[in-house]
Formats: structure tokens, sequence, C-alpha cells
């Protein structure tokens, strides 16, 4: 039992978010908005070669340009760069355009090498090595239970798959990058990050400065999706480069840059046998998997290690299995952390061969996950999200809808942790008026900080939300998690929970005052004096929990002459422990399945084999789900305040483009096995791609 | 090739109109491209603008600006980083993203894809100036109350869209709004919200795309 009131007046109500306001009229400050006296603006020269040892970067002749700073290579002397897009150097100025011009003055020697981009030509042997020392393919590291090869001819049915997934791309609307100042007492970073105290560890640990002289500013941010954790190449060039200028720089990479160098999700390669026995029991999987995660195996972050290793059989158990399971490097930027790293793409690899063997068993898909997932809540999530979608009156055998627009429906699901960081902090300053602080050394990635903070505070002190100011995005402020693993809400509330009940206890023994919430309020609070209050404390056990389940449904219309898919409809039913405001709860649901439909129907990273590059840095070719392909989308949130605050932020991103996966092949009556789902690839499915014949 | 393309029916097929539309469009472009070089020309005869920094006047959000910028500066770059008005984002950089949208004389551009020097001699209104007395409009009143933002960063950019349609479409349909906002992104995933706020702000029924229960667990 979880220590929240039982009979909330605050918690779990509609409140919009607090800082709303400052957003809609264009008040809120963000990273790239920072204004200073002196300000110059900051760009860095990038690599066009997909792999190059380069000797020589000479920056005379751009620091000679008008309106230039300062100027600065990203290492000196002989190094290799192995990506297309790979930072050289940087200058900063007084416009863009004379940074632009400058740029084109820097002359870099260098001896372009060998390189490879595609997954399948980097696994060959004979395949330029993208880290000399090492193949590009390790040997994959194998677990295996049970005993494999015996199960498999002890199945009734059993069917094997390749199921492929694409590189995907962060793509938040502000660009990776921020603006940094050095005064005497060092150096101030506006950074658009979702881990203030990592960027800060980041930039002390670059610059050589002692952690307490790099103070980290992000009031707000504009998206990361797990790819802003750390200060970044271009945070630290931007420190750099206002040292030299001694003067302020904001370096804010443009989106052409985002596609190239700052995370991604990466690729996966899923070679499938799924067995089960006549009665729909799963008894073997034997699995192998690859994927690329670029030049790097990913920044370690919070919210998983950003590889390409996925969490299989994912919600599944299965006696018998085999999992084996490696990455391939290729000349591209490296991956990051990507909401719920691995399980989307874990999802629709399994999912996937749920729905190929359950036609092989002649069974309703569904009724196979109920046979052989072991989380009870999601028992209930499928009879909730199956009755509220109608499953039974529109599941139809495969390839039945009649008609060139065919419909088909999918259902997929999904597990996450969430939990709180034991390790936040915070404090709160009431003032002798009456009005109330809460300091968190927290951000805001979009999700509602602010207002989850406001709420519960709201709810301890007796008071309204918007009575509450919440001050986040410092690292004066104490310190609290990046925002990563859906965990900010479990790590927030709970503080905000121990603060302010401190602040209670002590106010009372202050004031002498027995009860001094809601309307003693600022009776109580006058009684201070001239002193304002303030009160630290920190998370506190048992108003949070972690492991959440969801479930969603899809239904499709396939148009079988163009092979353009449709979302008509998404049902989502998700647990997250205590609701600490539905409304931006759901705002987070909305988000997470219009993600999974981008993922399932239109993005993928392209490059070019020849020349090494990507082929479409931008959002005329890069495609995101834009406000015509959203669909309806019914949202069941299962409110279990027992357990306390749970993060929601990506579990509901994870089944989405595995149920429409499997929504499309129920309508067309074969499998696209790849994802992205896009026309091409339908109409291929069906034999409709004219091939050149002898 | 041709042997390996769809059999004709003897209808016009899909490709077949494209081609013939393909040639047509195609002519008239080059015709219109020339017409618009001799136009340039005459123009550039006239009188040649920079490199360096010319005087650019800009009217925004009522309120004259005399400013020396280069004549390659967009409306976006003055407006953010040398008048100070970083309501409108940059998110692209070319027109695909519509985080920077204005209005000009009350149409709904992308600041990001014209020049300040173009952009002289019209009436530049950001999101600051549709509350100059610091209250909040009815569409941005119901962006608040329905949660219509996430992140906030495209926020700007659709205020303006939905703004500039209620102007000109007191009663707009889903559709409407839909197509109004059919230039801006948003990476959050706010749209079944936008859609919804732009409906309550225009008085009318919020039919909403997106429904929800909460459900007790015990």
């Amino acid at each position: 039992m979880s220590e929240w009131p039982a009979q909330p007046k605050v918690l779990g109500t509609r409140v919009p978010r607090v800082d709303g306001p400052a957003k809609v009229t264009g008040q809120a400050r963000y990273s790239s908005d920072i204004q200073a006296p002196g300000l110059l603006i900051g760009m860095i020269l990038r690599s066009p070669w997909p792999a190059a040892r380069i000797q020589r970067i000479n920056l005379e002749k751009a620091r000679q340009m008008p309106g230039i700073k300062a100027a600065v290579a990203v290492q000196e002397g002989p190094r290799i760069v192995r990506y297309y897009g790979e930072e050289l150097a940087a200058v900063a100025g007084v416009s863009r355009q004379a940074c632009e011009d400058a740029l084109r003055a820097i002359e870099v020697e260098a001896e372009p090498l060998p390189f490879v981009v595609r997954e399948e030509d980097a696994r060959k042997p004979d395949a330029p090595r993208v880290w000399e020392q090492a193949p590009n393919m390790p040997p994959p590291r194998v677990r295996e239970e049970g005993n494999v090869d015996e199960a498999l001819k002890e199945c009734a049915a059993v069917i094997e798959g390749f199921y492929t997934t694409s590189v995907q791309l962060h793509h938040p609307m502000e660009t990776h990058g921020g603006t940094v100042r050095w005064d005497d007492e060092g150096v101030t970073a506006w950074i658009s990050t979702q881990g203030i105290f990592s960027v800060r560890d980041g930039l002390a640990g670059a610059l050589r400065l002692d952690q307490s002289k790099v103070r980290v500013v992000t009031e707000y941010m504009g998206g990361g999706f797990g790819s802003k954790f750390g200060p970044g190449v271009e945070g630290v060039l931007a420190a750099r480069l206002a040292r030299e200028a001694g003067a302020p720089v904001r370096l804010m990479l443009s989106r052409f840059e985002e596609a190239l160098a700052v995370g991604n999700r990466p690729s996966s390669f899923q070679r499938i046998r799924l067995g089960a026995k006549a009665d729909g029991t799963l008894h073997v999987f034997d699995y192998e998997n690859y994927g690329t995660a670029g030049v790097g195996a990913g920044q370690a972050t919070e919210g998983g290690g950003g590889g390409a290793d996925l969490p299989m059989p994912y919600i599944y158990r299965v006696p018998n299995r085999r999992i084996k399971q490696t990455t391939v490097a290729v000349n591209a930027g490296s991956s990051r952390a990507f909401r719920a790293p691995g399980h989307p793409v874990a999802s629709f690899g399994m999912e996937s061969a749920m729905d190929d063997l359950a036609v092989k068993l002649g069974m309703d898909p569904l009724e196979l996950r109920i046979k052989n997932d072991p989380s009870e809540i999601r028992q209930r999530e499928y009879r909730i999200g199956a009755e509220r979608f109608g499953w039974k009156e529109k599941y139809r055998k495969p390839g039945s809808s009649p008609g060139p627009i065919k419909v088909g429906v999918g259902v997929a699901s999904a597990t996450w942790g969430g939990g709180g960081s034991s390790r936040t902090q915070g404090e709160i300053q009431i003032n002798p008026d009456g009005t109330v602080e809460v300091r968190l050394g927290v951000q805001d990635i979009g999700t509602g900080t602010r207002t989850v903070a406001a709420v519960t505070a709201a709810e301890v002190l007796g008071l309204a939300p918007d009575q509450v100011t919440v001050k986040i995005g410092d690292t004066r402020y104490p310190p609290g998690p990046g925002s990563g693993g859906s965990v900010t809400a479990a790590s927030v509330a709970p503080t905000v929970y121990d603060v302010c009940t401190r602040a209670l206890e002590e106010l009372q023994k202050q004031t002498g005052l027995p009860d001094v919430r809601g309307e003693n309020w600022r009776a109580a609070c006058k009684k201070l004096g001239v002193t304002p209050l303030v009160v630290q404390g920190r998370w506190r056990e048992g108003l949070s929990s972690s492991g959440v389940g969801g479930v969603q449904f899809a239904e499709v219309a396939v148009d079988t002459e163009t092979g353009l898919v449709t979302v008509r409809k998404i049902v989502v039913v998700q647990d997250c422990g205590l609701i600490v405001d539905p409304l931006t709860a759901e705002s987070q649901v909305n988000g997470g399945v219009i993600m999974g439909i981008g993922l399932a129907l239109y993005e993928e990273r392209v490059m070019d084999w020849q020349s090494g590059v990507v082929l479409n840095p931008n959002f005329e070719t890069y495609k995101l789900p834009g406000i015509a392909d959203v669909p309806e989308i019914d949202i069941v949130l299962i409110n279990m305040p027992e357990r306390g605050v749970i993060g929601l932020g990506e579990p509901v991103h994870i089944p989405t483009a595995a149920a429409i996966a499997n929504a499309v092949a129920n309508a067309l009556g074969v499998r696209v096995n790849s994802l992205p789902i896009t026309p091409r690839k339908v109409l291929a499915a069906l034999g409709k791609v004219p091939t050149a014949k002898a | 090739m041709k042997g390996s393309e769809t059999p004709s029916t003897g209808r016009l097929s899909r490709r077949d109109f494209f081609k013939g539309l393909g040639t047509t469009a195609l002519a008239a472009a080059a015709s219109q491209a020339e017409s618009v070089a001799q136009e340039l020309q005459k123009i550039n005869a006239e009188k040649v603008l920079g490199p360096g920094p010319v005087p650019v006047t800009l009217k925004v959000n009522g309120k004259t600006h005399k400013l020396e910028l280069e004549p390659r500066v967009t409306l976006l770059d003055a407006l953010r980083n040398h008048l100070g008005l970083t309501g409108p984002k940059e998110g692209c950089d070319r027109a695909s993203c519509g985080a920077c949208t204005v209005w000009l004389d009350g149409v709904t551009i992308y600041a990001c894809q014209k020049l300040a020097i173009d952009a002289q001699g019209h009436e530049i209104t950001t999101v600051e100036g549709l509350t100059p007395d610091g209250r909040l409009t009815p569409v941005q009143r119901a962006f608040v109350e329905r949660d219509a933002l996430q992140c906030g960063y495209c926020t700007p950019g659709f205020v303006m869209s939905v703004s500039a349609l209620l102007r000109k479409n007191p009663r707009p349909t889903v559709e409407d709004v839909r197509h109004a906002c059919a230039g801006n992104l948003c990476r959050c995933g706010t749209h079944p919200r936008i859609l919804e706020a732009a409906l309550v702000a225009a008085g009318l029924p919020p039919v909403s795309t997106t429904r929800t229960e909460v459900i007790n667990h015990v």
C-alpha cells in the first residue's frame, strides 16, 4: 500500500500543464532561444567522407574571415573519421552567414579510406573495417535454455520468419546544441538536454574544469526521445569556441546535421523459428539477430544501452530457447537510446512471429497470446481491449477482407520498468506571503514534469496547483535523474511528497498551529515573519513502483492498388500505477502511438552505399507522421493507486508498430516483414511490383 | 522495358496520365522560369543589393524596426537573432516543419523561407503579437486547456496556423483544421489535441479523435 492519500483532491484530476501559457505565447525560452549581449553563432564543419585519415586542418583562412571570432579543430593532429558528418572543426562568428562563409574557407587535408554503410555488406569477411583492430561483426553472444533441436521435433507447428527494421532517427523538433557563456565563475551552458547533471559532468570532464565551475540551465527543451543525455561534441565545441572568442556562443545543429551524428535507433535483422504444441503452448524459440549501431555500440544511458541487443522472446515464456545476437559496425553515426530502447523492435519481431504461428495453428492470434502471456495485468488488458476494440466482430481470417481496400486488425503488447530514482532530491521555499517555490534539478522533455511536481505539492499542502511555482532545469537545484527510462514522474512525485510533508511538519513546529494546510495556509506563513522557510527532502520509498504492461489493438486499411496503409484506429490499454494527471498522461499515450505509426509506416534513414552519405537528411524525405496520419486513438488507463507512481512515456510507444504490422498482414493475407511498411513493400508482398525480365 | 509494364486495358492508365501531365507541366514551368529570369534581370539591372548589410525596415507586431542586414538574412533569422523575438522557432530552415510559422499580412508563411528584405512593406505578426496585453487568446486558452502541446517547441507554429484558420473560417470542420496544420510537424504527437483545441477555440463541440477512460484496478 502506498502512502498517497486515499481521497486525493488534486492528484488524478485533469490539471492543464502549468507551463502551458508560457509555451503557447512564445514566452518559454528554450536553449536555442537564449539571448546574451555579444552573442555569437557557432557552426560545425563535418566530414564529407564516410571514412578518411585526416592529416591536417588549417583554420587560418577561416579565422581571417570577416565577423569570425573563433575557430577550433575537434582534435589536433592526424586522426581517422569514420562516418559522413563526423565533426572536424567549428567556427564562431557574428552571424550564421559569416560562419557559413568561414566553414568554406577551412582547409582539410585528408586521405579517403574505404567504407561500408550497408549492414549486409559490412558483415562480409572482406568488407572494409570500420574499426581497424576488430571485424565489423563480432561472433554472436549465445544464450540457450532447454534443448532447442529436440524441442523443434516436438512441436505441432513451427514457423520460420525473417523480420527486419530500419534505422530510425529521433528528430526532436529542437535540434541538439545550446548556448555557452564563460565568466569569472566558470561556464554557464544552456543546453537542449534530457539530463542537466550528465551534461554538467560531461562538460566539466571535456573542459577539465571542476564540476562546481559548470552550471547547466535547461528551462525548456524541445524534445530528445533518448538522444540528448550528454553535452555531445556540439556542446563541447560551443564551450571551446566561447572560451576562445571571449563571448557567449550559440551552436544549434541544423536539421541536416541532426540526421547524421546525434543518434538513432539501431536496425534489426531477426531470424525467428517459433514452435508450439497443438494447443498453442509455445515450446521453442530459435533466434538470430543482428543490427547496426553505426560506428559505436551507442551511448550508455539510463534509458538502456542503445545498442542492438533485443530483449527476446520479449513478453513470452518459452521453455526451450536459443538466442544469438550480435551487432555490425557500419560507417554511420552511432546509435543512442531511443524511446524504450530495444523494445519496439523486439515487439515487432516477436509479435509478427506470434501472428504467423497463429495462422499456421489456425488459432485466433489473440487467443494465442492469452494462452502464452504470463502477465496478470496484460491478461486483463487483453480482455478490456478486445471488448473495447470489438476484436471478436472485427477479426477475420487473413486476406479475407473483400475489395481492393482491405481492412485488417492486429494486436501487440509491451512491458516496461519505469520506477523512480532513489537519489532524487528537492527543496521547497515557503515565503511569508504564502507563495511557494519547489526546486528540483530535473528537466522537462515535454512530459509535464513541472505539472507533476505542482500537482503533488498542491495535494500535500492543500493548495491549488497554480499556487505552487515549480523551478526546474538548473544544476544549482537539488539533483535529480536524467529524463530516461520513464523514471521522471516516479522520481519527482515521491520527492515532492517528502519535501512537502517535511515542510508541513516544520511549519507546524515554527508556528505552533496544528494544521497549516488549505485555508490556514496564509495565516501560518505570515507567522514566519521575515524569513522564508526552506526545507529539503528526498525520494521516499513506498510512493512509486515499477513494472507495467500494455496492450494495443490496431485497425488498418490497405489500398492494394497503391500499397498505401492507413491506420484507422488504435486502442491502448495501459497501466501506470497512480495516475498523477490524466490529461498529461493521455498526451504521452497519444505521442507514443503516433511515434509508433512513424516507425511502422514511414521512418527510415536511407544511406547511399556508393557515396556513404545519408540520402534523406530532411523532413521532405524522412517522413514523420503528420496531422492527417493520426487515427482515432482510444485509450484505457488502468489506475492502480496502491502501486504508487510509475512512468508511462516509453511503454505506450512499444507495441504500436507491431500491432500495425500484424493488422497489415491480417488485411493482406501475406506479411510485409520489414519496417517501415511502405507502399512499395506492400505491392511487392502482393506480387504487384513489375520486375525486369530478360 | 515496355513489355514489363502492366498490359494496356484500352483505358488511359494512371502512368500514361502522369506522363502526359509531366510534359505539359514541364513545358509550362520552363516558359515560366524564363519569364521569371527576365523579370529578375530587369530588377537587378535597376538595383543590386549586398552582399554587405543593407538597411531593412520591418514592421513586426505593429512596431517598426530599422535594421542593417545582409540581403541573404531570412525573416526568421531577423526575428530571432536581430529582434529577439524567439516565439517563432527554427526546426528545419527549409519550409518543411512549420515551427517558424508567422503571418505576413495575416497569411501564414514559413519565416525561414522569406528573406527579410522581401518582408519589407508587409505587416508581420509573430506569436508574441497575438497577445499584446498578455492575456491568452481563445486559441491559446484552448491549447492549454486541451493540452495541445508537450515539449512545446512546435506550439507557436501550430498556434499561428490555427489562429489564421479561425480568422478566415470561424466554423471549421476537422478536415479544415487538418488542412490548415498540414504544414506543421510535431514530434511529441500532440495532433489529436490540436484538432480538439482548434474546434473548442471556435466554440464548436469538441469533436475528438481520442477517447479516454480511466478505470480502477481494484
